[in-house]
């Protein structure tokens, strides 16, 4: 088990590097100075040479790469002072520390992601056994049709429905907003309740149909049926052989949609106006800001790197397959 | 009124010596022999009731997409003029719609976009005729990219193989929307100087390119696995021994027996990729003011959705119908390919 976690986190690291260096080799592989990029339409010279000088630009691209990489794990000094070790540089629009701005930011998406994650786990897998157990019947078919609807709906068209129907014509609960947890543990959560249900809408569906057909699936497997027919009961068949069975599919599927359900965190931030890591990528981008856009990029993918190792891991705990290949 | 463009691809399908039977098959029902998988497919998914309506959904709004310019002419309208700013009594002084349900009439059939005063419905149909354009452009680069790849990983197999494989994982790693939203300025950067407008067509083109990218693993997977078992088979090593060249074995032997996974793929493929097109839209990277673009639409419609609820509903209907007719055309025709897989 370790030593699989180890290879795994091993690889992650690996694809960490190669994102981060293609991000970076990225700006550069294009024929065109990208300070000029940074710098926008009314640019001067002297606004050139500093960023220019911030981002190390007169020298080589590899070295320049190889600086970053070495100011990520030990830290950099820059013209407005020094950047402590995870350093990935001063942001060219704000002049602030990028690790900084993002740390500010990252607790909203994540706390939208997670949150999302558990809604969509709990109400999709359980839908999805509970059709499963009722096949065929009514229940069955109304959660059937309802996932397929459900899951053809965007999140920028369900939010301000949803938010139209609970917020501005009923005033049941209040417009979405952020507050750390740290502040308001009661805030938190209901500032941030609409766009969990709302982005979990999309994924519940998926689980459910998912969960549905890999239950049945279970269900008519030989070892279930001799469970049964050995006399255990139909409730303990259900949970501990068909479900823990059903949960090996349904976790590869989670595994690649962890990526799609960041995304879904970024759709939902513009949608409720939420200041999260998507709306800072975009602006960086808007912005032209090289350094925030980077450290936007592998920040973002260290965490769904992390996230991925963590279904491996529950993968293996599921699947004693794996631990042994 | 069903799908030819299913009626094309699978009979590409059919297999050379084959005779030409007729299209419906009512004849062939008599006989049993003579029928290629092709026509089997279409005879299979002529009675899937629930496919055939939604091919003809999704043809429905593919000939709006393709005769929004006709489309324009009969309703005398264009999605670029600003009709609430030409004629006083379609905004208030909030510039807002008024009359009824965001300012419909006989005139503006879907209402009057706030703010700028252009009609819904034109401003919607030349929308989707982008997002439609632009998506078809994508999958079908997807599918060229992850069909070539995945045959040549799985049909050449050894270090090829290996390497193809590694960079398939690698780019499944990428945090995908993140990577379209950073890469979008740069690669539009790369044709376009800082000071120029950008070419609407340069921009479908990059949205293109950033999509694609990003877009081919998963065929990719699927055809290198299908290709694996494929390569095993008998009439394969016969070419081989007969002196086929790797080309030809390629399109030949491989080609004809994947038709079915990559026409699947392909049409599950389409909506998921006019949702990252609407998506990019939507944070502002994709098309911008004035192209007539579906996913902005929404960006308008969030913004003032308060004030006129109404606005955002046509165009989130719309997608919502293409998009749950696309998904259950996709399983039909998955079914009528492959009736074991079930449902």
């Amino acid at each position: 088990m370790l030593q699989f976690l180890i290879r795994r986190a091993f690889g992650a690291v690996l694809t960490l590097f190669l994102i981060s260096a293609v991000t970076f080799f990225m700006f550069f592989a294009i024929p065109q100075d990208p300070a000029l990029l940074a710098c926008g339409k009314n640019c001067t010279p002297d606004a050139l040479a500093v960023i220019h000088q911030n981002l190390g630009l007169d020298k080589p691209v590899p070295v320049q790469f190889w600086d970053f990489m070495v100011g990520v794990f030990a830290g950099r000094d820059f013209a407005v002072g020094h950047c402590d070790a995870p350093c990935f540089g001063v942001s060219f629009a704000t002049q602030q520390n990028v690790w900084d701005t993002i740390l500010d930011r990252f607790p909203l998406t994540l706390s939208l992601s997670i949150g999302g994650l558990i809604v969509f786990l709990i109400v999709g897998l359980g839908a999805g056994m509970i059709a499963a157990a009722k096949k065929g019947t009514a229940t069955d078919k109304v959660f059937s049709s309802a996932s397929l609807v459900l899951s053809s709906l965007q999140i920028y068209f369900l939010g301000p429905v949803v938010l139209g129907l609970f917020v501005y014509s009923t005033g049941w609960l209040d417009k979405p907003k952020w507050v750390p947890i740290s502040e308001s543990v009661s805030g938190w959560f209901m500032g941030l309740l609409i766009p969990w249900l709302v982005i979990s809408v999309i994924f519940t569906a998926n689980y459910t149909r998912m969960s549905r057909s890999t239950m049945i699936e279970q269900l008519q497997e030989e070892h279930v049926r001799a469970a049964r027919a050995k006399g255990m009961s139909r409730s303990y068949v259900f949970f501990r052989y068909a479900w823990r069975g059903s949960l090996i599919p349904i976790v590869t599927i989670l595994g690649m949609d962890l990526g799609a359900l960041f995304g879904g965190a970024i759709v939902t931030e513009f949608t409720f106006g939420l200041p999260g890591i998507g709306r800072l990528a975009v602006q960086s981008v808007q912005d032209k800001d090289l350094p925030l856009t980077m450290g936007v990029m592998v920040f973002s993918a260290a965490f769904i790197l992390l996230f991925n190792v963590i279904v491996d891991a529950t993968y293996a705990l599921i699947d004693p397959r794996v631990r042994l290949s | 009124m069903t799908s030819p463009v299913q009626t094309e691809d699978a009979s590409s399908s059919t297999a050379p010596g084959a005779p030409d039977v007729s299209k419906d098959g009512t004849q062939e029902a008599k006989t049993l022999a003579g029928l290629s998988p092709g026509q089997l497919m279409w005879r299979r998914f002529k009675r899937d009731r629930t496919g055939v309506v939604s091919a003809v959904i999704v043809i429905f709004f593919f000939a709006v997409a393709l005769l929004a310019p006709v489309i324009k002419m009969l309703y005398g309208k264009d999605p670029y003029t600003l009709y609430g700013q030409d004629s006083l009594d379609l905004l208030d002084e909030f510039n807002m719609p008024t009359g009824t349900f965001g300012g419909m009439s006989a005139d503006h059939w879907f209402g009057i976009e706030p703010n700028l005063g252009r009609d819904v419905f034109m401003q919607l149909i030349y929308g989707m005729r982008t997002s439609i354009y632009t998506a078809l452009a994508a999958t079908v680069l997807i599918v060229i990219v992850g069909v070539l790849i995945g045959l040549v990983g799985g049909y050449f197999g050894g270090r090829i193989d290996y390497w193809l494989g590694r960079l398939t994982d690698f780019l499944l790693g990428f945090p995908s929307q993140l990577f379209f939203i950073a890469s979008m300025p740069v690669v539009v950067a790369a044709f376009v100087r800082p000071d120029e407008e950008t070419p609407t067509a340069l921009r479908a083109g990059a949205i293109v390119a950033v999509l694609s990218f990003l877009g081919w693993m998963g065929l990719a997977r699927l055809i290198r696995a299908a290709t694996l078992s494929l390569r095993e088979r008998e009439f394969v090593e016969a070419a081989k021994i007969a002196g086929a060249s790797p080309w030809r074995i390629i399109r030949k032997e491989l080609l004809p027996n994947l038709v079915t996974p990559i026409l699947v793929q392909a049409t599950l493929q389409l909506p998921s990729t006019i949702l990252s097109v609407a998506f990019l839209s939507y944070v502002g990277v994709g098309f911008v003011e004035p192209t007539p673009d579906w996913g902005r639409m929404f960006a308008i419609g969030a913004d003032i959705y308060e004030q006129d609820p109404a606005y955002m509903i046509f165009p989130g209907v719309a997608m919502v119908i293409f998009v749950v007719a696309f998904n259950l055309l996709g399983d039909s025709v998955r079914d009528a390919f492959d009736p074991k897989s079930g449902r």
